[in-house]
């Protein structure tokens, strides 16, 4: 079953303030089947943020359609239906915190649903101990570290109870150490809890533990596979002005002067077995 | 510099105070700010300021912030006592130059700092008991007969959450311009008054800026956690007045009645 189908979606913002790069989004065709977890890359101002934004009805195609279970985002009746099925967690984790008291703040999406109290308590209680985050239910928000309050972020998203969870470069702002407490986080939602994720990223790295890579550029989507296949085109990415998983481009620097190395190698392990095949 | 702020802040915590039905906390608070201008006497001000003691004692939250809190305020007292001393008539305890200090005016200066000190220090037991959601929540539930003159009650009380909530994180990134600004050979601390309050336009200038894109992140934010307004909204912390809560009343009440008595029966001083 698809989460999310976006069907020839075309946007532009009006034209006053964005005038040169009037075409955001040009015809962009993605399903994405529960349960997957989708990265989404492309260079700054590639329309990557702008179609996560189509996702939750936060902003309608002006051509095109964007079911979500197949409710069209455009039903305005079932408005609360799509953006609590599609969860969205953004950039900056101090921006998307409402209240000061971390079960608060989780609390505040499922109230807003008209969910039952009781039901509130245990949906809050479970969410956080989802993302590892009970036993600082009491804290202040403000007072937690990046990667805390971003795993809170991603808890208020679960209290709703979401099917698929879109993710707009989460780790952008945050220390080594909390990009891998919430990538850690994200993986674990979508393996254990079978929660589609589509996470916007600019980290290689955190690209190849998805399922699949989606690369867009220009409002189009130029690559789409797994991340073997995706990142074995280094020559195709550079256009695009990505970066590939550093395992990846020293073997692709290696082919280059001529060693015989595979194109697909994406961690540092295989890149580590590769290699010692070779010199042993 | 700026994290010292006290006033505003909560300190989360398990006391018989933090207990209390927000409302019952809410408006007898309030109660007190009012009543803390009826006293004349030193029976009553005496027992306004015990009530506040044992109710802060009861409260178990850390004494030192809660001093520090007040600092801020001391120039205020100073400034209103020297008004007062200066100014009431009465009979003259001594004088010179063309000042004249009296009897009266000294005692009238003692009230009015006892009564701002115990105003502020039981605003912000409020505060430091109860957290900012749970208060305003209690705002919006106390105020909601205004509904009826078409108040948008919801609606204040979502705003003062937020602006509650992003005091700390505007203190936080003020700190950070002024280091940057500093960091650039900015001067905010020498100079005149004007000299001063021109200084701080640099600062003001990108909090302003930052601000409103935070806003704007967080009505986004909002709007992806089907926030539309107060309508159907549940609430997973639900009030109920219990036995603590009409203890509380009786206390009060027993207060109210202490200074009714003793302004009637001990002789004034002001």
């Amino acid at each position: 079953m698809n989460i999310i189908r976006a069907e020839q979606i075309r946007f532009q913002y009006d034209g006053e303030e964005h005038p040169e790069s009037a075409v955001v989004l040009d015809g962009i065709d993605l399903t994405v089947p529960k349960g997957q977890f989708v990265a989404l890359l492309g260079h700054n101002g590639c329309g990557k943020s702008t179609l996560a934004k189509h996702f939750n009805a936060l902003l309608l195609p002006l051509g095109g359609r964007v079911y979500i279970k197949d409710i069209p985002t455009d039903d305005e009746d079932k408005r609360y239906d799509v953006r609590s099925t599609v969860g969205m967690v953004l950039q900056n984790p101090d921006n998307q915190l409402v209240s000061t008291i971390v079960e608060e703040d989780v609390a505040f999406g499922p109230e807003n649903l008209g969910v039952a109290p009781d039901e509130i308590r245990k949906r809050v209680d479970d969410a956080l101990r989802a993302v590892g985050m009970y036993e600082y239910r009491d804290h202040a928000a403000h007072k937690l570290s990046g990667g805390q309050k971003q795993r809170v972020a991603i808890a208020g998203v679960l209290a709703m109870q979401p099917e698929c969870i879109v993710l707009d470069e989460p780790t952008a702002m945050l220390d080594p150490r909390g990009r891998r407490e919430v990538m850690e986080t994200i993986c674990r939602l979508n393996r254990e809890q079978g929660i589609t994720i589509v996470l916007i990223t600019h980290y290689m790295e955190e690209a190849v533990l998805a399922d699949r890579v989606v690369v867009m550029d220009d409002g189009k989507i130029v690559l789409d596979g797994t991340p073997r296949t995706v990142f074995s085109q280094v020559d195709t990415l550079r256009q695009n002005e990505l970066d590939v998983p550093q395992p990846t481009e020293l073997c692709h620097l290696l082919r280059r002067a001529g060693v015989a190395v595979p194109e697909d190698v994406l961690t540092v392990d295989e890149c580590v077995d590769v290699l010692s095949a070779l010199l042993l | 510099m700026l994290a010292d702020i006290t006033f505003g802040q909560f300190f989360p915590g398990n006391s018989v105070i933090h207990r209390l039905d927000p409302r019952i906390k809410l408006i007898l608070t309030f109660a007190y700010i009012l009543l803390i201008f009826l006293p004349d006497n030193w029976v009553g001000l005496a027992a306004a300021v015990v009530f506040l003691g044992i109710s802060v004692m009861l409260s178990r939250i850390p004494l030192k912030p809660v001093l520090k809190g007040l600092k801020p305020v001391i120039p205020l007292l100073i400034f209103t006592s020297l008004i007062n001393m200066f100014y009431v008539d009465g009979t003259p305890l001594f004088s010179f130059w063309i000042v004249t200090v009296t009897r009266e005016g000294v005692f009238t200066a003692l009230f009015i700092s006892v009564r701002i000190l115990s105003l502020i220090a039981a605003g912000s037991l409020l505060t430091y008991t109860t957290s900012p959601t749970t208060l305003t929540d209690a705002l919006e539930r106390v105020l909601s007969p205004l509904k009826l003159l078409h108040i948008s009650v919801h609606e204040i009380a979502m705003m003062m959450t937020i602006a509650l909530r992003f005091i700390p994180t505007l203190i936080e990134e003020t700190d950070k311009i002024m280091a940057a600004q500093k960091a650039r050979g900015a001067d905010l601390e020498s100079g005149n008054v004007l000299q001063r309050v021109r200084a701080l336009i640099p600062i003001l200038v990108p909090l302003f800026i930052s601000s409103f894109r935070r806003a704007y992140e967080l009505a986004t934010a909002m709007e992806c956690r089907c926030y539309h307004g107060g309508d159907g909204r549940t609430r997973m912390k639900q009030l109920h007045l219990c036995g603590r809560d009409y203890v509380a009343l009786g206390c009060m009440a027993a207060f109210v009645a202490l200074l009714i008595v003793s302004n009637i029966y001990v002789p004034a001083m002001i």
